[in-house]
């Protein structure tokens, strides 16, 4: 700790960090803009300007940048010295002379951070009388809108896209006071994590172009703590919501998961929530009728009749969970059909990875990393899994964690780790170790110390003899070539002198050795007392939920369905044709009598459904999701019930109440599932401590979902009645839909929105940190309900897979994600579709070559008796023998990967 | 009157060749150090001598290649550079150096670079002086030639690469750190200063940068003897120095004399007084980014302290003359023009405010300059300041407009007054 003086005053503060950091986490206000607490300090727009004295003797002291000033034991500073006040004006009046005067016309009017610093600095009358420059904008594709001419130079974004992120089509150009950010033409930004350049951004050069369709300031947005539903990871996100429909997604500050970022799919995937193909009404087939395929939108009692009438006649019932419904939802289901009657609805293979990972988690020794910790790793191997496209946010993290390596350059010195620029220019392009092994080219590799391309049982193969040349307990791969070996001894090497190495992998490869070749390391690691991490990718946001609540595969529900003692499926949403081959599915769906679907989007096993309960989407949903990481998370509805769009698990709930009138245990609500479910589970105990109850109220006031300059509630509804509505109520949470409530910092888990006086932007995140880049005020939401084991025995994984070779006439095919297409909710939106791919088979030259097929030329293949028709798209980077599916893309929903594919030959459909 | 550095030039003539060069006694300088003396022999020599940076900050030499990173545990390889982008308005020196005896440089380089032992060096040449460009590369190629550049240089053991980098024509390049940023193919903006160049320079590594003339003095040094250098000069900085003049004088140009040389000899002897008919009104000492002096000041002796001393900077000796016909709100307007045009962008204070200053006296000078103008430039006076900005070079050029209100302000007034530039 170090004293320093403020103004005459001393503080202690952390030693080493920078004045800015130090003076902002003591709640001081000191106007910057190049300064960002994740990119740090490199000095360009001297807005952070303070007085520094020598000593307390010195009057005249020197203006300094706090951002670029330690803050070291005895610093003295003035903020409120009459000549560095004047400067910081003075810096803002030089920014403003080319800004156009255009903020209500501006989407960032409202949550500007270049307005709050300008109030902040003081400056308020324009002295300059000559032309303003302009510039001319780019389209930038269906994310972010530009707008150069509002722009003040302050590099972030460049910084941003560049720096952290490993972007190349995006950059500064030109000199003096015509300085250009931008690309050098017009074009989509190529970039994941491109959308972060709407925070990043101090001012409306880029901004939101999804926002941008349906617009609303900030102030008028409802908003919500959720978390994003379209990965695994489950960074948390701010919903904004107004007139019943979402408007937009930004990043919520979670020091552990998401910190200040979030990826593309995650920001702009929301749209499927006000997309045409939303169940908005329950629906009732007619069973008679069944031919003419009408589906008969009902009243909420009607359905609950129905189902009564279906409940009492039916000889069996049985429940299909989801990976992607909350962990009440699942857990009601399973309280309605009873345990032994829910069953996991997850395709066969990755139910089984995922309980290998859970397995693996909680019997082994190796602790599962939070994004924050995987930061700090200084060496990592990927084991099969291309996080990029099946874990975006994780990427970015693998990003930062080959740079602390090299952070030893900068530590010797004697450079502070937050004088960014300084330390980008000793440490140059050095990265730490980062082996990727992949079956083709990931977007990770322009960092990676070395890549092997070899198909996934290789790459377990592999891994296992990674594990083995890290401690030679861990099994030996007999046959493996001479040279692989030696790699796998230059990488034992590399994560045994880490102090942190990291092991990544995850069930996008889909294969079972894969995720057990990543424990062995991770394990041999930890065996050999290395500190290790061991990160599993899980598909979907509560894939692990599901999975530590536990119940029956697919195929065992489809064992029971086909032996004749059920007749009734309930699927809570989810689609099966995601899940299992079509035909299997189809199968199925016609043995059951009655098929019952509670679900948001319209999908194929909604078209085969008899009964359909219209269910709110993650926007219209409280509940609880546990992430890759095991850390359970609870999200908050952002929209008020709408329609007879109900809460998943107030759907069952209701179905509850119909089917059994006379049960005694009733669940009630969020609160008593929540209870039963720590009741039955120990593992999810944290449950109860995850977020305050619904009857959680600060200083007897709700939290408002609505901000206190919310505008038009007395006319938004004017046009139906004049009388002013009753707010919605919310039962289930201590969210209000209103502007009334309490006004100040709620609970962490319960930030709505990041706002503070003078502070309108996203920037007044300072206000709700502990310290600048620390846990947020109270500790970061979320619990972890996965801990490593100590003194638990474990064995190595031995059961080391055949090498797949090559077979005659057969090529493998191997899953292919895409951050935008393969993920089944956000592909409904508008943005993320026209970024998605088109249908195709990825195959490698020297096949292409020997099928004589060209790019785009169609190639017909079967795999598991399915024909399809695709044309091919050649990947270099791909092995022989090896062809690559786009997941989740067009009709290949429901084929398991990996699989062997005969290519029909003479086809030129 | 010695002249150490341009005794073997000939302004307008071919520059020496190798074995030229070698007949007047070069490369004695380098065969003498590689053979006979250590590194730290050499140093403190250089120390000796008092020699001090001739790129403008006058900071002393050999202090500067102290405060390289001892061998044990530096990282390599390590970096000497020349700055050779001399695009100071006014100054012409380097380019005379260059043009005229090239070798004379890459000597200085090599015994520069033996003595901080740095294995890789540079010279890092301004766009436009593409005659120096080619001698120069010639000049290397001899040098290679003979063993005096490459490895085991005289058969001293001592490796030395040498590469010529033309500049793409910033005035910034000029500056240490973003002349790094240059050559490393990344935009020229400056770096901050800690940790120093000499610690982590170009690509991250341990990298010393002197001026051509500071280089170009090095072999004198060896040759002679720090006393004899010391005593080459009029006060207590060692030395010659090439001091030039432009501006309205009889005979502009430039002449080796001794450190220390008044003003006024340089102005009346040298090049000849003020042209017929013209007064002196004032001067540029250092360049463009110093601040006028004016007659008062005619008797300064032109040395870093006494320059400093009379209220503006000795900087890179090069003057450039005002005289009474000249309107001083214009002058000073053309070098705003340029300050701002060759501002990075980098810093809000340089990129925003040089282009408003410029244009401020631009309205002035075409008489529509408004009541509050002063004002606005003497914000711009502070708001540009040392400390202020990222680098010098925004201070530098509230230098001239500095001493310009200070000394000039009448013409200001009238200028605003009468809505007219007197002298159009």
């Amino acid at each position: 700790m170090a004293t320093i003086f403020i103004d005459n005053i001393p503080y202690q503060v952390q030693d080493g960090q920078n004045l800015l950091s130090a003076c902002l986490s003591l709640g001081f206000n000191i106007p910057y803009f190049c300064w960002h607490p994740a990119m740090h300090a490199v000095g360009a727009c001297r807005m952070c300007a303070v007085k520094q004295f020598r000593d307390e003797n010195d009057t005249r002291g020197s203006i300094v940048m706090s951002c670029m000033t330690p803050a070291t034991d005895g610093t003295r500073i003035s903020i409120e010295d009459d000549d560095v006040r004047e400067f910081r004006a003075g810096v803002i009046e030089f920014l403003m002379i080319n800004h156009p005067h255009d903020c209500p016309v501006c989407d960032e009017g409202g949550e500007c951070h270049l307005q709050d610093m300008t109030v902040m600095s003081g400056h308020v009358y324009r002295r300059y009388r000559f032309k303003k420059r302009t510039y001319l904008n780019q389209n930038l594709g269906p994310f972010i809108n530009h707008e150069m001419n509002r722009c003040i130079q302050c590099y972030r974004c460049v910084r941003f896209y560049r720096d952290y992120c490993g972007g190349r089509d995006f950059n500064v150009f030109g000199a003096h006071e015509r300085i250009y950010f931008g690309r050098c033409a017009d074009g989509t930004l190529e970039n994941e994590f491109s959308g972060n350049l709407v925070e990043v951004c101090p001012t409306g050069v880029f901004t939101d172009k999804t926002l941008r369709k349906h617009y609303t300031r900030k102030w008028d947005l409802q908003t919500a703590p959720s978390v994003c539903p379209h990965c695994g990871l489950g960074c948390n996100t701010i919903v904004g919501e107004r007139y019943g429909s979402v408007r937009r997604i930004l990043n919520r500050y979670n020091h552990e998961v998401n910190g200040y970022f979030l990826c593309d799919r995650g920001r702009f995937g929301y749209e499927f929530v006000n997309g045409s193909n939303r169940v908005l009404q329950p629906i009732i087939r007619d069973s008679s009728n069944n031919s003419k395929n009408s589906n008969q939108p009902v009243q909420e009692t009607e359905v609950l009749e129905h189902l009564a009438k279906i409940w009492r006649s039916s000889k069996g019932i049985i429940g299909l969970g989801s990976p992607r419904a909350t962990l009440e939802a699942n857990f009601s289901l399973r309280s309605l059909v009873g345990p032994e009657n829910f069953y996991l609805g997850m395709s066969e293979p990755e139910s089984k990875m995922i309980s290998r990972i859970i397995q693996v988690l909680r019997s082994g020794p190796v602790h599962s990393p939070s994004l924050r910790e995987v930061e700090l790793c200084d060496a990592v191997l990927i084991l099969g899994e291309d996080v990029t496209n099946s874990a975006p946010r994780l990427a970015l993290s693998l990003r930062q964690s080959v740079r602390q390596k090299s952070m030893e350059i900068a530590d010797r010195l004697k450079i502070p780790r937050w004088a960014d620029a300084a330390v980008r220019q000793a440490v140059q392009s050095k990265k730490g170790p980062l082996f990727i092994l992949s079956p083709f080219a990931t977007k990770l590799d322009d960092i990676a110390t070395e890549t092997l391309r070899i198909d996934p049982n290789d790459i377990a193969r592999f891994g296992f003899q990674v594990a083995h040349e890290i401690n030679h307990e861990a099994p030996e791969v007999a046959d493996l070539q001479p040279n692989l070996k030696e790699l796998a001894i230059r990488i034992a090497a590399a994560l045994k002198q880490a102090s942190m190495p990291l092991v990544v992998s995850g069930t996008g490869s889909g294969t079972l050795s894969v995720i057990n070749a990543a424990a062995n390391v991770a394990w041999a690691l930890s065996d050999k007392g290395e500190k290790a991490g061991l990160f599993y990718t899980v598909p979907e946001c509560n894939s692990l939920g599901l999975g530590l609540m536990g119940g029956g595969s697919l195929r065992e529900c489809f064992e029971k369905v086909n032996s004749d003692s059920v007749d009734t499926l309930v699927i809570l949403e989810n689609d099966l044709y995601r899940r299992a081959p079509a035909e299997m599915v189809e199968s199925i769906l016609r043995k059951c009598k009655h098929t019952i679907v509670i679900d948001h989007l319209f999908s194929k096993t909604i078209q085969k459904a008899e009964v359909v309960f219209p269910c709110g989407t993650f926007a219209e949903t409280t509940g609880s999701f546990v992430n890759s990481e095991g850390r359970v998370q609870r999200l908050y509805r952002a929209m008020p019930e709408t329609g007879e769009i109900l809460e998943s698990h107030n759907w069952i709930l209701e179905i509850i109440k119909t089917v059994k009138p006379d049960a005694t245990d009733h669940l009630l609500n969020i609160d008593s599932i929540c209870e039963s479910i720590t009741r039955e589970f120990s593992i999810f105990k944290p449950l109860l401590e995850l977020a305050p109850s619904s009857q959680f109220r600060a200083i007897g006031q709700k939290i408002p979902r609505q901000s206190h300059r919310f505008s038009g509630r007395t006319s938004m509804s004017a046009n139906i009645s004049v009388h002013e509505p009753k707010p919605p109520d919310d039962s289930e949470s201590p969210l209000s839909f209103s502007m009334e409530g309490y006004p100040g910092i709620p609970p962490s888990s319960l930030i709505q929105r990041f706002w503070a006086p003078g502070w309108n932007s996203g920037q007044s995140v300072n206000k709700f940190q502990s310290e600048i880049n620390g846990p947020l005020l109270g500790g970061d939401p979320g619990k972890r309900l996965i801990e490593p084991s100590t003194g638990n025995k474990w064995n190595y994984f031995s059961d080391i897979p055949e090498a797949n070779g090559h077979r005659d006439k057969e090529w493998l095919a191997l899953p292919k994600f895409h951050i935008f297409g393969s993920e089944e909710l956000s592909r409904f939106g508008a943005s993320i579709s026209e970024r998605a791919p088109k249908p195709y088979v990825g195959i490698s030259s020297q096949d292409a070559d020997l099928l004589d097929k060209k790019e785009g030329e169609k190639v017909s293949l079967v795999i598991d008796n399915v024909l399809l028709n695709l044309p091919a798209h050649i990947i270099n980077s791909l092995p022989r023998g090896v062809i690559a599916l786009p997941v989740g893309i067009s009709n290949l929903d429901g084929i398991e990967l990996p699989a062997w594919a005969r290519i029909v030959e003479n086809s030129n459909g | 009157m010695e002249r150490p550095l341009t005794k073997h030039i000939t302004i307008g003539g071919g520059p020496l060749n190798l074995s030229e060069y070698e007949k007047v006694g070069g490369y004695e300088a380098c065969r003498k150090s590689l053979r006979t003396l250590t590194p730290d022999n050499i140093l403190q020599l250089v120390k000796d001598s008092n020699l001090r940076g001739r790129g403008g900050a006058g900071f002393p030499t050999g202090l500067k290649w102290c405060s390289m990173p001892s061998l044990q545990n530096s990282p390599r390889p390590r970096y000497l550079i020349a700055d050779a982008d001399e695009m100071e308005p006014g100054a012409f020196k380097d380019r005379i150096l260059m043009e005229g005896n090239p070798h004379q440089l890459i000597e200085g380089l090599i015994i520069s670079a033996y003595s901080v032992d740095t294995e890789i060096g540079y010279i890092f040449i301004r766009s436009e002086y593409t005659l120096a460009a080619k001698r120069i590369k010639k000049a290397i190629e001899e040098a290679y030639e003979k063993g005096y550049l490459g490895f085991n240089i005289l058969g001293s053991g001592f490796n030395f690469e040498l590469r010529l980098h033309v500049s793409s024509g910033r005035y910034i390049c000029g500056e240490g750190t973003a002349l790094a940023n240059s050559i490393e193919g990344n935009r020229a903006v400056p770096r901050h200063k800690v940790p120093r160049q000499t610690e982590s320079g170009l690509w991250g590594m341990p990298t010393l940068l002197n001026n051509v003339e500071t280089l170009c003095n090095i072999p004198h040094i060896i040759n002679n003897g720090a006393v004899w250098f010391k005593n080459l000069s009029k006060c207590k900085d060692g030395g010659t120095k090439i001091f030039g003049v432009s501006g309205k004088v009889k005979k502009p140009g430039a002449w080796e004399l001794p450190m220390g040389t008044t003003i006024r000899e340089i102005l009346e002897e040298h090049a000849g007084g003020m042209l017929d008919g013209l007064k002196f009104r004032g001067t540029l000492p250092g360049g463009a980014s110093t601040d006028f002096l004016v007659e008062q000041h005619l008797d300064v002796p032109m040395d870093y302290d006494s320059v400093q001393k009379a209220g503006s900077r000795f900087g890179t000796g090069t003057m450039i003359v005002l005289d009474d016909h000249t309107c001083p709100v214009g002058m000073v307007h053309n070098l705003e023009s340029f300050f701002a045009r060759e501002s990075c962008g980098w810093c809000t204070p340089c990129r925003e405010g040089l282009p408003w200053t410029a244009k401020i006296l631009k309205a002035i000078e075409e008489g529509k300059g408004e009541p509050g103008d002063i004002e606005i430039l003497e914000f711009h006076i502070r708001a540009l300041g040392p400390g202020r900005t990222f680098c010098a070079l925004a201070p530098g050029a509230m230098e001239p407009l500095r001493s310009a209100l200070k000394f000039f302000r009448e013409d200001f007034d009238t200028h605003i007054r009468d809505k007219r530039c007197p002298w159009r």
